[in-house]
């Protein structure tokens, strides 16, 4: 074959193609999430930088007032707590492609649930602590659940967007907890109720510093050990079992998973509720571990941070753990920042980023030698 | 030759796709009015090649000449700006828009207002003119796909193309209308328009192409051979490289009792129109039945019934002698439905998934697989690699995903996955489409050996040398009913039905 | 509770929601899913109003305003065009990051104006026409009217142009519209940030006309994701779109009226005896849209109509098969 294809230009002596990657090694997605948040980092200070912060600073103080010494880690991992099950509640529910964008709603509703039992004395204050921390744990996450079901059942039955409702029911979630602190349970008119009994406290680490000194002032509650166990349950449940392998058939090819006898409806349903659950676990664990009555303003947006943090776990309920940690971490130190939305503006920038980088796991760039027309490389 | 002659030359055409060597030096030239037909089988580059030619694709090496002028293509625009223009096998239409705005689609006209009457007119006369009747105001959604085609020749047409590329245009066509097609066809060519016709199929290649061009893996085996100075076994010989034996040593046997009894099954498609009308249709053991039909007359409905995969407005399913109308899918599971479906790949496969967990997902909720609530993985893993083993499935391990598995082996999965299960009723969907000849011989004699250990067949397929090889009783499909029954090879009483003609019972 | 009032001030309002649902009706019309709708409106929020209050030229802050949430949606493009990643996470990650930028750059601008910044009108004669007049066209702001252009424009684009036309195309059928030498990643960044900028426009409405300041996420209260929703009971179609987003807008009107008065139809009025109940109130609109939704989906279940057959999904050339 003799190639006869004229070069009116000088062409360079290698072409870059990009092209689609076939097979991805192991170590390449670690790297690549890594690489995301450092870069997210770096857009983050210069941000800051334009507005007049001093990123150096800034970063330096994070780190510090996070993870600098026990006591600021201890509290980290207070902020942790409820970001490991919001973080679980995500990756459950994005596992089969549901979109709960509703975390933060039925966070509240767990806590509301939760406060509930106390508020209304159905626990009353005599009833022991295990016992009355049980029932505020099953209120709190069959109220999460509820919360769940509701956006669930609407896209099970009716192919409504999951997205919208979900977030729907965050506002109304919000007001709902608005009008019991205001209006029903409300402390000498301030926008919190009463502090709740003892029995309905989470234990801490502090609790303990006569018996460990080294305990002492250290906020460290009962909720982490909920989170972790959370966590384990549901690594168990995607990765072992056979609801698990459905919830994963369907994320990837409902399609498939109908044509196998799976039931999509049915699976709609329970992960959502599954998923709401967790979200008011982490109220119930809030509420119960840290203010200890209700008020308005319960979170900062974890059920959102706890979308960033599924995703940057790749959905790996164990992987939540740690990124919720670092999270936490973010939060803690962050609400010193000026200004005041930069954790928020960093945690953005932070999920762009990862999704932008996932495009080098699908592709790579090959860079081919043109010796000579018609011949290839 | 004189090169005012060619329409086309393509010299020494290189495309590559990763891991894959499309087009591997590739030479082609084209007359003016004439029909030239690419002959290869799935997979040999000939799609390729012409996707070059019409713009979609830009070659690594090599180059094109029209009627003796360099070109170089950047996009199907520009393709078509010199000419050229290519009607895919997936037909480029839009559905909700109509066949005026679709043959407009794409061109600078009209400048901004779309005065759609104008231009329906217009339509309508460019149809009249090439024997094409169209109505231009019809949704294309609404339209059959023998009318669709006529909208994508059109459509070509109005842009003043001199080449026409077709990619197997004849798929989805029935015998009548595939001459129709080549009537028009023929009309073009005398106008001095020239054609090129990929195609798989001998006899068509046959019957309309003026000289015909083989490729076998990216390479040109055969080039512009007339047709009449060639012959079916010389075809076949340059296509796949050996001389095909088709011999699949089927042997009669007496099939046993009725495994699949349908009691006049009817049922609406996804647009709510009535797809399956009071079939009735009985698959017993050991008997492989094949329905004909050309796609879109509700075979996939069918199926989809059969399975437990869309609902009976009417009539009743049943697998051995249990109804099981309308019942969920894991019900036809449970009693032994196997379905290798149409679509591997959107609907038989999870994509990112390895193949262990695409090779249980019938039998995962029974032992030895399923342990109490959970999944034992060894158990699954030492599974996925005997059948790994056992169909000869090619791929680096069984934790590899699926999706990066060849068509052949991707099909092999779900064999090994359908097959496995030992089922007493195997609904076969198309299964060798898209596969090289060797990929096709072994789904062939595996659908074999399962009606010799008894089970029974359906298989639908759109092969009619397939169907007629394989079966032992064959129902033609058309419209949703059961055209008529016939159990001799006759490729002309089945072409009738294929096409509503005479209905014939028996056999 | 003067029903003139309220469909006055909910056309008002409702322009807010007009102008993001439009946007998001062209984005999704090629076959993008843009979620980031209420971070283009805080970011165009904030940059109008800073702008305004900075150069006291209001239409300049429109126009920055368009310009930054332009931008932003284009990184969107970016992210789900070329390099197909979710369009669903993305539009999220969007959502953040507008957010999180105009939470940032707009700290300081706490300070509500009193005033709105934009022009008043009243259009003389048309005022005048019984009941239509003082809703449509008595003291609006120059907004207001600009989406009463928009809408028919929108639409008749749309409907009945050849651009229109192959903007229907891309959102149906990408590979026949590639087939047919439409670019099609260039429309679908084109619609995208057309998408992006009547967001953007959309948020400046809110802080330059309507609810004049900037309030950090208050600005926008969730409206972004209201117009999501309200393009699907729109069935992508700009004058459902009207509809839906002027009831929507009179509705919040309505849950502010429906607390003062003592008595409301001859009965107490309860939402005035018991102040509380206003947080049900405030639940209305989002209820609401859930409600709007399930109405536009079971339409959609009932038609076999719906969305463009391409949203959402990325468009690779040569994923046909070779």
């Amino acid at each position: 074959m003799t190639p006869t294809a004229s070069r009116r230009n000088y062409q360079l002596p290698f072409t870059i193609r990009i092209e689609p990657r076939l097979n991805v090694p192991r170590w390449l997605a670690p790297l690549v999430s890594v690489g995301a948040i450092v870069v997210a980092l770096l857009l983050g200070a210069v941000v800051l930088k334009l507005v007049g912060g001093d990123p150096l600073a800034a970063y330096a103080h994070i780190g510090r007032a996070a993870f600098g010494d026990i006591g600021v880690f201890s509290d980290t991992l207070v902020k942790a707590t409820p970001l490991i099950m919001v973080g679980l509640a995500c990756s459950v529910a994005f596992r089969m492609k549901l979109w709960n964008i509703g975390a933060e709603g039925q966070f509240y509703m767990g806590a509301l649930g939760a406060s509930a039992v106390i508020l209304s004395g159905l626990v009353p204050e005599t009833a022991s602590r295990p016992v009355t921390i049980a029932v505020m744990l099953v209120a709190g996450m069959l109220c999460g659940a509820a919360w769940g079901l509701i956006p669930g059942w609407l896209k099970a039955q009716l192919r409504v967007n999951e997205i919208i409702t979900t977030l729907m029911m965050n506002y109304i979630a919000v007001a709902l907890v608005n009008f019991f602190v205001f209006a029903v349970w409300s402390e000498g008119g301030f926008q919190m109720s009463k502090t709740f009994q003892k029995a309905a406290w989470l234990p801490r680490l502090a609790d303990y510093a006569k018996e460990f000194t080294a305990f002492r002032g250290l906020t460290t509650h009962f909720g982490l050990v909920f989170g972790v166990l959370a966590a384990v349950v549901a690594w168990y449940i995607l990765y072992r079992s056979l609801w698990g392998y459905e919830i994963r058939l369907i994320g990837d090819n409902a399609r498939a998973a109908e044509y196998a006898g799976i039931n999509i409806t049915r699976n709609t349903v329970l992960v959502m509720m599954l998923s709401g659950a967790l979200a008011g676990l982490a109220g119930v664990s809030e509420i119960a571990g840290v203010v200890h009555r209700l008020q308005t303003s319960i979170s900062p947006g974890y059920g959102f941070t706890g979308i960033i943090i599924a995703w940057l776990a790749k959905l790996n309920p164990l992987v939540v753990i740690p990124v919720s940690i670092l999270f936490g971490g973010l939060i803690l130190a962050g609400r010193e920042i000026q200004p005041s939305g930069v954790p928020r503006l960093i945690q953005g920038i932070i999920l762009f980023m990862l999704i932008a980088s996932e495009v080098l796991l699908r592709y790579r760039i090959r860079i081919v030698r043109t010796a000579a027309v018609g011949t290839e490389a | 030759m004189a090169d005012s002659f060619l329409a086309v030359e393509m010299r020494g055409i290189v495309k590559r796709f990763p891991g894959v060597l499309a087009n591997d030096h590739v030479d082609f030239d084209l007359r003016a009015g004439e029909i030239h037909a690419l002959l290869g089988e799935n997979g040999a580059g000939k799609s390729t090649l012409m996707s070059v030619l019409a713009g979609l694709y830009k070659p690594e090496a090599g180059a094109i000449l029209v009627h003796g002028q360099p070109a170089q293509f950047n996009s199907p625009r520009d393709a078509i700006a010199r000419g050229l223009g290519m009607i895919h096998q997936h037909f480029t239409l839009v559905p909700s828009q109509t066949v005026t705005e679709n043959i407009l689609l794409g061109l600078d006209e009209p400048r901004f207002l779309m005065r759609l009457p104008n231009y329906d007119k217009r339509m309508a006369e460019l149809g009249t003119r090439f024997g094409l009747q169209i109505t231009p105001q019809a949704k294309v959604w609404q339209l059959t796909v023998g009318e669709q085609q006529r909208v994508e020749i059109l459509k070509m047409l109005y842009r003043g193309v001199q080449v026409l590329i077709m990619d197997e245009p004849t798929a989805v066509l029935a015998p009548q209308e595939i001459e129709e097609l080549f009537k028009t066809l023929r009309a073009m060519a005398g106008e001095g328009k020239s054609i090129v016709f990929i195609s798989h199929k001998l006899n068509e290649v046959m019957a309309i192409a003026d000289r015909i061009t083989v490729l076998r893996h990216g390479r040109v085996t055969a080039a512009g051979l007339r047709s009449a100075d060639t012959s079916k076994a010389e075809l076949a010989k340059l296509m796949v490289g050996r001389t095909v034996l088709f011999d699949l040593d089927k042997k009669p046997q007496a099939p046993g009792e009725a495994v699949l009894t349908l009691d006049g099954v009817c049922a609406d498609n996804d647009k709510g129109r009535p797809a399956l009308r009071n079939v009735s249709l009985a698959v017993r053991a050991g008997e492989i039945v094949g329905v004909a039909g050309v796609a879109g007359n509700g075979q996939s409905e069918l199926a989809e019934v059969i399975t437990g995969l869309r609902h009976c407005t009417a009539g009743r399913v049943l697998v051995q002698g249990e109804d099981i109308t309308n019942r969920p899918a894991r019900l036809a599971i449970h009693k032994g439905v196997a379905h290798v479906p149409e679509d591997r790949a959107h609907v038989g496969s999870a994509p990112n998934l390895s193949i262990t967990d695409n090779v249980i997902m019938k039998s995962y909720r029974h032992p030895p697989l399923a342990k109490g609530g959970s999944l034992d993985r060894s158990a699954a893993r030492r599974n996925a690699e005997r059948l790994k083993e056992e169909y000869a499935i090619l791929a680096p391990s069984v934790d590899t995903p699926v999706r990066l598995l060849s068509g052949g082996n991707l099909q092999r999965v779900i064999l090994a996955r359908e097959l496995s299960a030992k089922p007493q009723l195997l609904i076969a969907m198309q299964p060798t489409r898209g596969l090289d000849v060797g990929a096709i011989e072994g789904v062939q004699r595996l659908l074999l050996t399962q009606r010799e250990a008894g089970a029974a067949v359906l298989l639908v397929s759109e092969e009619l040398e397939e169907i007629f090889a394989l079966s032992d009783r064959i129902v033609v499909l058309y419209e949703g009913e059961i055209a008529g029954e016939i159990t001799e090879h006759d490729p002309e009483a089945i072409g009738l039905m294929m096409t509503g003609g005479k209905r014939r019972t028996g056999g | 509770m003067d029903p003139i009032i309220i469909l006055q001030a909910g056309v008002a309002s409702g322009t807010v929601l007009l102008f993001a649902t439009l946007g998001e009706i062209f984005a999704e019309r090629a076959g993008v899913l843009n979620l980031g709708v209420e971070g283009m409106m805080l970011i165009g929020a904030m940059s109008a109003f800073g702008v305004t209050v900075a150069t006291g030229n209001g239409g300049l802050g429109l126009v920055v305003a368009m310009l930054m949430a332009g931008a932003l949606s284009l990184l969107h493009g970016l992210v789900t065009i070329h390099f197909q990643a979710d369009q669903v996470v993305s539009g999220l990650a969007l959502t953040f990051l507008g957010v999180g930028l105009s939470l940032v750059f707009g700290e300081g601008l706490n300070k509500a104006g009193a005033i709105s910044l934009l022009p008043i009108y009243t259009v003389p004669g048309l005022s005048a026409i019984p009941f239509l007049g003082p809703i449509l066209f008595t003291k609006q702001s120059v907004m207001v009217y600009l989406g009463y252009l928009l809408l028919p424009a929108a639409w008749f684009y749309i409907n009945h142009t050849r651009p229109g036309m192959h903007l229907r195309a891309v959102g149906e059928n990408p590979t026949a519209a590639d087939a047919m030498g439409l670019n099609v990643y260039r429309l679908r960044y084109l619609y995208v940030c057309v998408g992006g900028m009547l967001a953007g426009l959309a948020g400046g409405t809110i802080s330059l006309a309507i609810s004049p300041g900037w309030f950090s996420e208050l600005t926008t209260g969730g409206q972004g994701w209201i117009a999501i929703g309200l393009v699907i009971f729109a069935q992508w179609d700009p004058w459902r779109a009207a509809f839906g987003s002027y009831a929507f807008g009179a509705l919040r009107r309505l849950i502010l009226d429906i607390q003062g008065p003592t008595t409301l139809f001859g009965f107490a009025n309860p939402f005035y005896y018991n102040p509380y109940w206003g947080f049900f109130l405030q639940m209305l609109p989002y209820a609401f849209t859930i409600f709007v939704l399930i109405i536009g989906s079971r339409e959609a279940l009932r038609k076999r109509l719906g969305a463009p057959a391409a949203l959402g999904i990325p468009y690779v050339r040569g994923e046909r098969g070779i």
